[in-house]
C-alpha cells in the first residue's frame, strides 16, 4: 500500500468518538504499573530534593571550574524534548501534512509536560530555590531591575512564553474533544467534563472564530518553538568558553531539539498505543514518518558534530582544538563517543525502510537517542567547563546520588503527568481525526 | 437550565442534504440559523456564506503591544538604573529584541484566546436547542422561529434529507 492511500483515516465519524472516549477511564495492569514506577520515580526525586534543601547545593556533584552540570544538563534535555510537540503541532499544521492529526495530540501533551520538568531544573540549580523570583523583573527595595543583556534572563522569557503558549495552544486543541467527550459519557465525569468544555457545541459561530485563532496560535508558535533553544543554545554560545562560542549554536541546538523529541515520542507512544488499544489510529504510517524526521533531523546533527569539529581545528585556537580532542580521547571519552554514536549514526539507520516500519527496532532506538541527547548537552556542558582556557583551573565532575536522584525524579515527574493526562483527556485529537474523513453525503460525486 | 429560545432543530447525517437545507432557509429568510458540527467543514461554511473571523486583529494588535511593551520595559528599566554591562549602551537594541519578540508571541497569543473566547461567546448558544449527536457524527441546524413557522421551516428539512426534525416545546 503506498503512503498516499495510509494517510487517511478509515473509520467513521461515529467510530472515532467511540473508540478516544473508551481510551478515558481506567486502564488495567499495563498502566498502573507504568503509573506506579512514575510515581515512584518521582518520589526519589522529591526526597533527593528536600535533602538539597535542608543542606545545601554542596550535597550534589558540583566541583570548580564544573559548576553548571547535571542539573543544567537536565533543564536543556527537558527542553529540547518539548520541541518535538510543538513542530509536529504547529509547523506541521501550517503545512498541511496529514500524518499529524494522529500522534499531536500526544506530542503536544509532551511538549507541556516536558516544558514544565524543565522549568523546574534552573530553580534547583540556583541554590537557594526559595528567591527563584528574583529572576522576574519585579520592583523592590533596591529599586534594582535585572540584567536584560544576559543570556539567562532571556531564557527565563523565553522558557515562560514557551510553556504559556505551548499549555494555551494544548488547551484550545482540547476544547472541542471534551465536548464530544461530554456528549459521550454520564454521571459525574459528564459534570466535569461540561465545565471543561466552556459551553462547546460546535457552532459554525465557534468553528469560524475557534479555526482562525488556531491558525494565528500555530503560525505564533512556529517561530516561537525555533527561538526557544536558541536562546537556550545562546546561555552558553554568548560566553567564551571553548566549545560553547560558536556560531552554529542555534541551528545545531534546534535540530538536535527536535531529534530528542521525536526520540521521546517513540518511546512514549510505542507502548501507549498498545496499552490504550490505538494501533489502528496511530499506525505504522505514522511512526514511520516521525522516523524520516528523526532521519532528516538526526543528520543535521551529524553535519552540526563534523563541522565543531572542523571548526575547532580550522580556527586554530589552542583552547578550542583542546576542547575538542578531550572530547573524544579525554578522560570523558566515553560520553564523547556515546553522543557521537547515539545521535551522528543511530539516525544513519533510519535510511533504512525495514528498520522505520519495524515497530519493536523504533522503540529501542528511542532509547538510544534518549540516551545520546543527554549525553550531548551533558558533554558540550560539563566537558566545555572543565576544560577551559587555564590548564591550572581545570577539573573534573564528580557526579553523585543527588545528581541522579533528581534526574530520576525528573522522568518520573514528566511520566506521571502525561500517563494522568492520556488517561483523563482524549490522547488522539477526535475534532481533527473527523475533519479529514470525508462526510457521508446523499448524492455522488465530490463537493461541487 | 436556561430558558430555551422557540425554534426548530433538525438533524442531518450527510453533508450535502444539510447544505441544501442551508441554503434554502437563507433564501427563505432565515439567516440568522445555526449550525453544529463536530468538526469544521468547508461546505457548510460556503453554504452559510461565512466571513473571515476577526479574531486576527486581536492577534496583531496583541503582538504590537507585546512587541512594544518589550522594548518599553527593558529600555525603561535600563535607564531607570543605569549600569554599565559589557561595556554595551544602556538601551542596547539586539540583545533586547531578544525579550521584545518573546512578549510579541506571548501578547499575540493570549490576544487571540481572547479574541476566540470573547467572538464565539459574544452569541451564546446555551438557550438553543441541541443533541449530543452533533459533538459525534451528525450536522445540526437550528432555526429560531415562532411557533407559527414551525411546519413550513420543519417542511424545508424534512425535503432536504433531515433524519430526524424536532421543535422548542
Amino acid at each position: 500500500m503506498t503512503a498516499i492511500a495510509q494517510d487517511r483515516p478509515t473509520q467513521t465519524h461515529a467510530e472515532v468518538t467511540r473508540d478516544v472516549v473508551a481510551t478515558l477511564g481506567s486502564h488495567g495492569r499495563g498502566y498502573t504499573l507504568m503509573l506506579g514506577g512514575a510515581v515512584a520515580l518521582f518520589l526519589v526525586g522529591l526526597v533527593t530534593f528536600i535533602l538539597l534543601l535542608k543542606d545545601g547545593m554542596g550535597l550534589a556533584g558540583y566541583n570548580s571550574p564544573v559548576m553548571w552540570s547535571v542539573y543544567i544538563t537536565t533543564f536543556v534535555f527537558w527542553v529540547g524534548i518539548g520541541h518535538a510537540g510543538t513542530l509536529i503541532s504547529a509547523i506541521l499544521f501550517l503545512f498541511r501534512s496529514p500524518w499529524r492529526t494522529a500522534v499531536y495530540r500526544a506530542t503536544e501533551a509532551m511538549t507541556v509536560f516536558a516544558v514544565m520538568t524543565a522549568g523546574l531544573f534552573p530553580i534547583i540549580h540556583i541554590g537557594r530555590q526559595w528567591l527563584f523570583y528574583w529572576l522576574l523583573p519585579y520592583p523592590n527595595q533596591r529599586y534594582l531591575w535585572v540584567n536584560f543583556k544576559s543570556p539567562l534572563l532571556w531564557d527565563v522569557f523565553a522558557i515562560g512564553t514557551y510553556l504559556t503558549v505551548s499549555t494555551t495552544f494544548l488547551v484550545v486543541g482540547l476544547v472541542p474533544d471534551i465536548a464530544a467527550v461530554r456528549d459521550h459519557v454520564s454521571g459525574w465525569r459528564k459534570k466535569i467534563y461540561s465545565i471543561c468544555s466552556i459551553g462547546w457545541t460546535g457552532s459554525d459561530n465557534q468553528w469560524r472564530h475557534y479555526s482562525r485563532g488556531y491558525l494565528y496560535l500555530a503560525a505564533l508558535a512556529t517561530p516561537l518553538v525555533l527561538s526557544v533553544h536558541s536562546v537556550v543554545s545562546w546561555d552558553f554560545a554568548m560566553a567564551l568558553v571553548p566549545g560553547w562560542h560558536g556560531t552554529i549554536f542555534a541551528p545545531y541546538f534546534v535540530a538536535g531539539a527536535i531529534y530528542s523529541g521525536v526520540g521521546m515520542v517513540f518511546t512514549l507512544l510505542i507502548p501507549l498505543r498498545k496499552v490504550l488499544h490505538l494501533e489502528h489510529m496511530i499506525t505504522v504510517y505514522h511512526l514511520e514518518n516521525l522516523a524520516k524526521l528523526t532521519l532528516f533531523t538526526g543528520s543535521i546533527l551529524f553535519y552540526a558534530y563534523a563541522i565543531e569539529y572542523f571548526v575547532a581545528w580550522y580556527s586554530g585556537v589552542p583552547a578550542e582544538q583542546t576542547t575538542f580532542y578531550l572530547r573524544a580521547f579525554g578522560p570523558m571519552w566515553w560520553a564523547g563517543w556515546t553522543m557521537i554514536i547515539c545521535n551522528a549514526f543511530v539516525s544513519q539507520l533510519f535510511w533504512f525502510k525495514k528498520i522505520r516500519t519495524n515497530i519493536t527496532a523504533l522503540f529501542i532506538l528511542s532509547i538510544f537517542i534518549n540516551i545520546g541527547m543527554w549525553f550531548e548537552r551533558f558533554v558540550i556542558i560539563v566537558g566545555s567547563l572543565g576544560n577551559d582556557h587555564i590548564p591550572f583551573a581545570w577539573g573534573q565532575l564528580n557526579p553523585n546520588w543527588a545528581d541522579w536522584g533528581i534526574l530520576a525524579g525528573s522522568f518520573g515527574w514528566f511520566l506521571m503527568y502525561f500517563l494522568l493526562f492520556a488517561r483523563t483527556f482524549p490522547i488522539v485529537a477526535i475534532q481533527e481525526i473527523k475533519e479529514m474523513i470525508p462526510m457521508p453525503r446523499k448524492r455522488t460525486g465530490g463537493h461541487r | 437550565m436556561a430558558k430555551q429560545i422557540p425554534g426548530v432543530l433538525g438533524s442531518f447525517v450527510h453533508v450535502d442534504a444539510a447544505t441544501d437545507a442551508i441554503k434554502t432557509l437563507r433564501t427563505q429568510g432565515h439567516t440568522d440559523l445555526t449550525v453544529y458540527n463536530a468538526a469544521p467543514n468547508h461546505e457548510i461554511e460556503e453554504a452559510l456564506e461565512q466571513k473571515v473571523s476577526p479574531v486576527r486583529l486581536f492577534t496583531l494588535v496583541g503582538g504590537l503591544i507585546g512587541c512594544a511593551a518589550g522594548f518599553a520595559m527593558t529600555i525603561w528599566m535600563s535607564l531607570d538604573w543605569p549600569t554599565m554591562v559589557g561595556g554595551k549602551p544602556f538601551g542596547a537594541i539586539p540583545p533586547y529584541t531578544v525579550l521584545a519578540f518573546e512578549l510579541t508571541i506571548l501578547f499575540g497569543a493570549m490576544f487571540t484566546v481572547a479574541g476566540m473566547l470573547i467572538l464565539s461567546f459574544l452569541k451564546p448558544t446555551n438557550k438553543l436547542m441541541y443533541d449530543e449527536k452533533f459533538s459525534d457524527d451528525q450536522i445540526g441546524i437550528f432555526v429560531p422561529c415562532s411557533s407559527d413557522r414551525y411546519s413550513a421551516v420543519e417542511e424545508v428539512m424534512r425535503q432536504a434529507g433531515s433524519v430526524e426534525v424536532r421543535h422548542a416545546s
